[in-house]
């Protein structure tokens, strides 16, 4: 069922105004907007079930346990794994990946061995494998776009050998928009022997995932771009690799039996959540994820794909404007541009005037940066509640925009 | 006056459409690099002391309409000013970008407090003169390639 302009209303933060102009917000791909029911789960929690987890004696402990042990069946059923004791529970998809680089990486990389990833990564899924490989000696392999602004397969390919370990990619690009071919990916690692890590921070609140179809080993995403509150987020692992992996961080809850000097630890997950987790914030992404299924994640996508089109159609017939991504039916709902003769920062101030917020910089992919040819570009980003009169105003501000700061830069 | 015209004045889109002292200084007494991380930007900023004065300033390096143009006015202002000015002109300006009140010593810099209203932009306004404060040091620490200065780390986030 289509996606109608009704949804706005589950977004109580569109009431408000900026600037004096209603709020237009195209920045989802940053940060998602908050439906009412996560507000109100969030808030009903707090006000009748909160209690610290796992070790209390009393009843709201109990009510709160079962709160957050729900919320991991939720997050293990949304991404279609397995188990719910291969999802561990993060801050958000960065820590996901850092997790994997200590409790994995430091054991499992030696001198010499590969990690592969494509030049369209996130910071947080290099950032990471930059520490890794600095720590343990090993070599960072990169593999860029294809002609048609894709994951070039044939090139990534190539950058396997016998010391690659592990193959890191993203499932929907935060700049480009593109759905990664993942699934083939997942066949190309494989065949080298390596393991596959996903980024689906982009990929979770924009469409259907689920981890065994995509043969991934390792998959990560941020709560808050689903709708639940910031920190929290998940972290899947292959049952039988997560169950092998020494502890990331120690503190209460992650232990078995603790003694002055040694101490043994708990079963997964919980041998990777140290100290007191983001309990409410954990019944928050139950919720979002909730709300996600009632819109339906085909319906979301389909919207998505059908807002980029849109956009990217209106955006072609502004002078100036140039597009960076692929088209097709893998562009989800992000747009990234540039304006010739204004500054991405400059673009993004002369919108937010006009109450339209979106994102402008290196959005955390300096390298995509440098292989785009750019310093920095703007992005507007859909979700659930944007409408393609938001993009006709976003489409006419632009000229309005470019004729303001003529001749600047 | 729209708010855009008021953080955007005529005179700073000029001096943005037109930058003065653009490009590198040879000789120099320090050369200093200034980043952005949030955006990338970075600015070179190149200084000459002669005999305590700032006797010239130059600037290079990418950026939008806002640090281009307060490179711009900061170079043309600085010139001919004692390190003591110079330095007590930063904190004006400072100030002034901060929402704390403006000085009458900026002059014509003046016209880029609208920016003060427009907190996400505060810091493309403050990064030539982190530089400069850096550069200053530099130089009376008789240092001639100055390490990268990064505005988030020095540039005060808490106007007011």
């Amino acid at each position: 069922m289509a996606i109608t302009a009704e949804r706005r209303d589950d977004f109580p933060i569109l009431r408000r105004r900026v600037h004096g102009a209603p709020l237009v917000y195209l920045d989802s791909a940053a940060s998602a907007q908050k439906p009412e029911r996560v507000l109100e789960a969030v808030d009903g929690f707090y006000r009748q079930h909160y209690a610290n987890v796992h070790r209390g004696a009393h009843t709201l402990s109990a009510e709160a346990t079962d709160a957050y042990e729900a919320a991991r069946t939720r997050v293990a059923r949304f991404i279609n794994a397995p188990d719910e004791r291969s999802v561990v529970f993060v801050r958000n998809a960065t820590e996901g990946i850092n997790l994997v680089a200590h409790a994995w990486g430091r054991r499992a990389i030696g001198p010499g061995d590969e990690i592969v990833v494509t030049v369209a990564e996130h910071h947080a899924n290099l950032v990471p494998w930059h520490l890794l490989a600095a720590e343990r000696g090993a070599v960072i392999r990169g593999v860029p776009l294809g002609s048609d602004q894709r994951v070039d397969l044939d090139a990534l390919r190539d950058a396997m050998s016998p010391r690659t370990k592990l193959v890191a990619t993203f499932h929907v690009s935060n700049v480009l928009g593109v759905l990664n071919p993942v699934a083939e990916i997942a066949r190309i690692a494989h065949e080298a022997g390596a393991l596959l890590l996903v980024d689906g921070a982009q990929a979770v609140p924009h469409l259907p995932v689920d981890v065994q179809a995509l043969g991934a080993d390792m998959y990560a995403f941020s709560g808050h771009k689903v709708g639940a509150p910031s920190g929290i987020g998940a972290l899947w692992v292959r049952e039988e690799l997560l169950a092998t992996w020494p502890p990331f961080m120690g503190g209460g809850e992650m232990i078995r039996t603790v003694a002055l000097d040694r101490s043994t630890y708990a079963d997964i997950p919980m041998r990777f959540e140290a100290g007191t987790p983001a309990i409410a914030e954990a019944v928050g992404l139950h919720a979002a994820l909730d709300y996600l299924d009632e819109v339906g994640l085909q319906d979301i996508w389909d919207h998505d794909r059908a807002l980029a089109r849109y956009a990217i159609e209106r955006l072609r017939g502004v002078d100036g404007v140039t597009l960076y991504g692929p088209e097709g039916d893998d562009r989800g709902g992000i747009v990234t541009f540039n304006l010739d003769g204004v500054h991405p920062h400059d673009v993004a101030s002369a919108l937010d005037v006009r109450g339209v917020a979106i994102r402008a910089g290196h959005h955390c992919a300096q390298p995509l940066m440098g292989a785009l040819g750019v310093r920095s570009t703007a992005r507007a980003s859909f979700w659930i509640h944007t409408t393609t009169a938001e993009i006709d105003l976003l489409a006419d501000a632009l000229g309005e925009v470019r004729t303001f700061f003529a001749g600047v830069a | 006056m729209g708010f855009l015209e008021q953080v955007y004045r005529d005179a700073v889109l000029e001096h943005a459409r037109s930058p003065r002292n653009r490009g590198a200084l040879d000789p120099y007494t320090v050369r200093q690099e200034g980043i952005n991380p949030s955006c990338g930007d970075e600015l070179v900023l190149y200084v000459r002391l002669d005999d305590g004065l700032v006797g010239d300033a130059r600037f290079d390096g990418h950026g939008c309409a806002i640090s281009q143009a307060s490179a711009s006015m900061m170079t043309q202002a600085i010139k001919g000013l004692s390190v003591d000015e110079a330095e007590a002109l930063i904190g004006h300006f400072k100030a002034m970008i901060h929402g704390k009140g403006v000085d009458p010593s900026l002059g014509d810099l003046q016209v880029l407090e609208g920016i003060s209203k427009l907190h996400a932009r505060v810091k493309c306004a403050t990064l030539p003169w982190v530089a400069l404060d850096a550069a200053l040091d530099a130089a009376a620490a008789g240092t001639a390639e100055a390490p990268q200065v990064d505005v988030d780390a020095v540039d005060d986030p808490a106007p007011g």
